[in-house]
């Protein structure tokens, strides 16, 4: 009787958790969803230092405290912020950032010789690296050719009460909770933070950026 | 004869293995940094926050991932437009968003999926300034619900209340004024 009561509640939490990571996901690109190359958010804001701009690429959503330290960038996959300056919607200069052993090596902000969905790595240009934090250590922060760098596991930044979206938009439900719950509480993403003076991405005026993850082939 | 040409296969085998071994001590006077050669092919982009989750039909997921941001508008801003439309009834007979955009003119902004950052100054995703609106995208800002607001919220975010604000407005970690700025995992 206790035994299948207890059976019966893991069943009912496996049940919800399923459905909160269901909805959490189920509505992103299918080639790119869960694995690592799947970007969960992206941020350009003003630093601390307000001649400079941080850009934020964060990738690997919904990481449950417990699986992170076993989470990790993958070298295969480079993480391309691209900036442009004319508004065009071309990247005129891009900042790429890719993992080799325990470090994460930035290049640039260079121009890159072709543009579009296929890219190499520029090692002609700046190259900058710092060492990729470990879960559970303080941050280690790079300071090279002007940039400041981090790369490792943070707390996603995003909130949202997505499942409750995923609810709306299943037609199970007309309209939001107050209060609302935070389907990211308490989870964790691999984030790669890198800052850089506005003279050396435009200087003034207004640019267009995103952010795109490429897979070696 | 045939155990002299086992030898001097065996001599020239041994010369070469010596001489490899000799190459590559030459080369161990310069550093060997990590391989970075190879072609890497697009798998995800991202520019503004729920785009692509709220505004691209399921089965155009991938395709538009994959479509670069020059040609996004000509190619989904019809699709932005009709599932706007579908989803949100504040822009139906003529209704427009609290930016003064009609369905046509937010869904053209939308589809090019870029976040716009201001090099002068402030940089937020909307702070009820107008001015500063979509100049960056802040860690604290309530970018859902400032989507949902003006998905749904009308001329002057009155419309729709239930759905304009899922009513989640901070995150659950303080940020960090400093870099890395974003909190420490949990």
């Amino acid at each position: 009787m206790k035994k299948s009561k207890i059976l019966l509640g893991t069943v009912i939490i496996a049940i919800v958790g399923l459905i909160t990571v269901v909805a959490a996901d189920h509505i992103e690109a299918p080639a790119a969803k869960g694995t690592t190359a799947d970007i969960t958010d992206f941020y350009a804001f003003q630093g601390e230092d307000t001649s400079n701009i941080v850009f934020v690429a964060n990738v690997q959503g919904l990481l449950a405290p417990s699986a992170t330290a076993a989470a990790s960038f993958d070298e295969n996959v480079l993480v391309e912020f691209n900036i442009d300056t004319n508004n065009d919607n071309v990247e005129d200069l891009v900042i790429q950032a890719i993992p080799r052993d325990g470090k994460m090596y930035f290049f640039g902000p260079f121009s890159p010789s072709a543009t579009g969905l296929t890219s190499n790595i520029g090692f002609a240009s700046t190259q900058s690296s710092v060492a990729i934090t470990n879960y559970g250590a303080s941050a280690t922060v790079g300071n090279e050719n002007g940039l400041k760098m981090f790369a490792g596991p943070r707390d996603d930044p995003f909130f949202m009460d997505f499942a409750r979206y995923g609810e709306i938009i299943a037609g199970n439900a007309t309209g939001f909770n107050d209060p609302g719950s935070d389907t990211f509480k308490g989870t964790n993403v691999l984030s790669i933070v890198v800052e850089v003076p506005k003279s050396r991405i435009g200087g003034s005026g207004t640019i267009n950026t995103w952010v795109e993850t490429k897979v070696k082939q | 004869m045939k155990f002299n040409f086992i030898k001097y296969t065996a001599a020239i085998v041994m010369t070469s293995l010596i001489l490899v071994g000799c190459s590559k001590n030459d080369n161990d006077s310069e550093p060997l940094g990590p391989d970075f050669s190879g072609t890497y092919m697009q798998k995800d982009q991202m520019g503004r926050p729920a785009v692509n989750t709220v505004f691209v039909s399921a089965d155009s997921k991938d395709e538009f991932n994959l479509t670069v941001p020059s040609q996004q508008s000509a190619k989904f801003q019809s699709m932005f437009e009709a599932n706007l439309l579908g989803l949100s009834p504040a822009y139906a007979n003529d209704g427009k968003n609290a930016l003064g955009q009609d369905a046509a003119a937010f869904t053209g902004l939308l589809a090019t999926d870029v976040l716009n950052v201001s090099l002068d100054g402030k940089t937020t995703f909307y702070d009820g300034v107008a001015a500063n609106t979509l100049s960056g995208r802040a860690l604290a800002d309530d970018v859902i619900t400032v989507e949902l607001l003006l998905i749904f919220g009308g001329e002057d975010f009155t419309e729709n209340p239930t759905l304009s604000d899922d009513n989640v407005s901070a995150n659950d970690k303080e940020f960090s004024p400093k870099f890395p700025y974003l909190a420490s995992p949990w």
